[in-house]
């Protein structure tokens, strides 16, 4: 057999280098205004609800949704380009980043009408933030084995168990979670699993913080003891959760997040071998520029292929399985080309914080949104090797 | 984007390259038999001098096309001056220079070899791992004149050759040019010099590593689902699975670092800056994952992909091979780190969105 990978070098048209300038000046104005630092990753309050408002003012939530639910019916790559600039600033786009990203998108396609009215335009506004509820105890990278049991009752369904690692639970308003409503059957282990919409204002929910290892409250434990869930938050198929996973991936591993999340030690790089590096340090930077360029054409093919209507499931899980690798890496490549260099022409401040909060959270880049193990899984899949 | 014709273009050379250029066929066959037949069908569909125009004896066609037909020979490992002669055309016709029919290669295309022009218009220096200099008629050579670069045809009888091969085998020599007299020359057009042409060499090669890249791909999973190993064909276990997972992903980057970088070139008025990232970093990250392209495929291949007679070794030893034409991956991440360093930190990130 042959295999086909495909990744056009698609250009971003001219309307988002008009984006990009009004993205940037406007990240400018909240840097001068104090909303936060570009230089620290680490420092400052991710979830800023008054930020994520203003960004919401300014069109950029739910920027490829249909109008009608408060999007803007936007490109994919005009939404690529906000993204990247976001990030690239290290602006705290935590309050609404997952729900502009894949939350939106399956409520848009499954949540009945008056769900869809109500909860979109408050998203797109900056107003609401979500959090995924996947994995569990014992089931993380294996999605199926999840037990959170969510058993029908008048007029909704009782959910009770919990889930773990679950970022932003404890400022979320929403959740989207996987619960099971059946057992697996003996063909398909995948059976029995139904997608909610969870209001975590219910009574019955309690989220319990877990600190992670860089002293940041990232993650969280969400106990569900009898918490009801009404009829009308069920989203999609009863039992067949597992059916309207797959498209969601493409959106979710392939953006700018998925290499730029430690992008900020780069230009500290730059700035401290300074403009006449010797050949070890010139040819340590060339190499990361020519791989992070790559790296970006790689990302912004497949938006162009998901603006096209198509379904790049195993390019988008490349993307992320390269991406996350290289991110990963970063902070040690920096560390190692910046060796040598003479203490007192380098700021050593600056440069020393951002790598050690770099490599801190390195661990989990290719952990979350799915391991690396399990995108070489799809992959290997893609490639028809099982 | 690949273009109709581009992809018109392309499935006529496959055709080609599949009747008279196949790898196993190649790397059974006794002698050089082959290559006369192949050429003149490359020749007749217009595909060897593609990037000349219809005035100066070529077929005119874009360099999109060119690009397409050489990740097809890079599919096929091909081992005739395809790539070679096109690039030469596309440098004599920088010059206005006819081109000969014949088979040609072109130099230099190491970073530190020199050859010079003399005011008496006569050739000397010497060119390292020439490419196919044994099979072709004609060099066309960037010469350095007293001021300004100048574009020359020579013949390949009027140099000395050595005997050196690349790692595949196929010629490589150091073409030495003792008062050579060009049989023409003209001067290379404003702001046109060695630069420009190492980087188009580069995207060349990066373009036919991607195919090449491709192919072993395909090689590898189609061998790990048939080769049965603990009652079981290989693909089905997870360490196997998980290398070819990586070998998609170094194939995935060279295909969009390669296709990139040309897709860039052929729309380009001048070679700029966005042509220096784009072909730099793609000759970078080709290399990169030719390296370890070919070291994930051998361990799937195991002790067969390690005899002449399979047909391995034609994809990876040309894949390891043109790592060091047109400027190695160390010499360009040098060249782009000194770039992305003298342009400063505040310059950097809007570089890289630009593309």
């Amino acid at each position: 057999m042959s295999v086909h990978l495909q990744f056009d070098p698609i250009r971003l048209p001219p309307e988002c280098e008009t984006l990009r300038a009004e993205v940037r000046a406007f990240l400018a104005e909240e840097i001068a205004a104090g909303t936060f630092d570009p230089h620290q990753p680490g420092h400052g309050d991710a979830y800023n609800r008054g930020f994520s408002r203003r960004v919401g003012a300014k069109g950029w939530i739910g920027m490829t949704w249909p109008k009608q639910y408060g999007g803007h019916e936007r490109s994919q790559l005009e939404r690529y380009v906000v993204t990247e600039e976001f990030r690239v600033a290290n602006a705290p786009s935590h309050l609404h980043f997952v729900a502009d990203r894949q939350s939106g998108p399956i409520l848009l396609r499954y949540a009945p009408e008056h769900l869809k009215a109500d909860v979109l335009p408050r998203i797109c506004r900056g107003e609401l933030c979500f959090c995924i509820g996947m994995s569990e105890p014992g089931s993380g990278s294996d999605l199926f084995a999840a037990k959170t049991r969510a058993t029908k009752t008048d007029g909704g369904w009782r959910i009770n168990g919990s889930k773990i690692w679950t970022t932003s639970a404890q400022v979320a308003d929403y959740m989207l979670a996987l619960f099971r409503t059946s057992p697996p059957t003996k063909d398909n282990r995948r059976h029995g699993l139904t997608q909610f919409l969870v209001d975590m204002k219910t009574p019955g929910i309690a989220v319990n913080p877990i600190y992670q290892m860089t002293g940041q409250r990232g993650f969280n434990e969400v106990v569900f003891d009898d918490a009801l869930v009404p009829d009308d938050h069920v989203m999609g198929e009863i039992d067949g959760a597992w059916k309207q996973a797959t498209s969601e991936l493409a959106y979710e591993r392939s953006g700018p997040e998925r290499f730029l999340e430690t992008f900020y030690v780069l230009p500290e790089l730059i700035r401290a071998l300074g403009p006449e590096p010797d050949l070890r340090g010139a040819e340590g930077l060339g190499r990361l520029v020519a791989q992070l360029h790559t790296l970006r054409r790689m990302s912004v093919s497949v938006a162009g292929m998901l603006q096209a209507g198509k379904e790049p499931v195993v390019e988008g899980s490349i993307v992320k399985d390269l991406g996350t690798l290289w991110e990963q890496k970063l902070p040690g490549r920096v560390r190692e080309l910046t060796a040598f260099l003479e203490p007192e022409v380098i700021n050593h401040a600056t440069l020393d914080e951002q790598l050690a909060f770099a490599t801190m959270i390195a661990p989990k880049l290719t952990i979350q949104g799915g391991t690396t193990e399990i995108l070489r899984g799809i992959i290997a899949r893609g490639l028809g090797l099982r | 984007m690949p273009g109709e014709r581009d992809q018109i273009v392309a499935e006529a050379a496959a055709r080609i390259l599949g009747d008279l250029a196949a790898p196993q066929t190649v790397n059974n066959a006794k002698d050089r038999a082959w290559k006369a037949p192949l050429w003149q069908a490359l020749g007749a569909a217009g595909l060897t001098l593609a990037w000349v125009p219809d005035a100066l004896g070529g077929a005119g066609a874009g360099l999109a096309e060119g690009f397409a037909v050489l990740g097809v020979a890079g599919r096929f490992a091909l081992a005739v001056p395809l790539a070679e002669t096109l690039a030469a055309g596309w440098l004599l016709a920088r010059g206005g220079l006819q081109c000969p029919p014949t088979p040609m290669t072109l130099a230099p295309l190491r970073p530190h070899d020199r050859v010079a022009i003399d005011a008496d218009g006569r050739l000397s220096g010497r060119a390292t791992g020439v490419p196919f200099a044994r099979d072709a008629s004609h060099i066309a050579v960037l010469a350095d004149g007293g001021k300004a670069p100048v574009i020359a045809l020579a013949a390949i009888d009027d140099c000395r050759l050595d005997e050196s091969r690349n790692l595949a085998g196929d010629a490589a020599p150091t073409v030495i040019f003792d008062r050579v007299a060009p049989i023409a020359a003209a001067p290379a057009p404003t702001g046109f010099g060695r630069t420009s042409l190492l980087l188009m060499g580069a995207a060349i090669r990066a373009v036919e590593t991607a195919g090449a890249l491709e192919a072993v791909l395909s090689l590898s999973v189609a061998y790990a689902n048939e080769r049965v190993a603990f009652e079981r064909p290989i693909g089905k276990f997870q360490a196997v699975q998980q290398n070819l997972a990586r070998l998609a992903g170094e194939t995935a980057a060279a295909l969009a670092a390669a296709g990139s970088a040309a897709d860039t070139i052929a729309h380009a008025a001048t070679f700029d800056d966005a042509v220096f990232l784009e072909a730099a970093s793609a000759k970078v990250r080709t290399a990169e994952a030719a390296t370890e392209g070919a070291a994930i495929a051998h361990q799937v291949f195991g002790a067969i992909g390690f005899t002449r007679e399979h047909l391995l070794h034609r994809f990876t030893l040309r894949l390891l091979a043109w790592r060091d034409d047109f400027g190695n991956e160390s010499y360009w991440a040098a060249e782009l780190g000194r770039h992305v360093a003298r342009r400063g930190a505040d310059e950097f990130w809007p570089m890289v969105a630009s593309r």
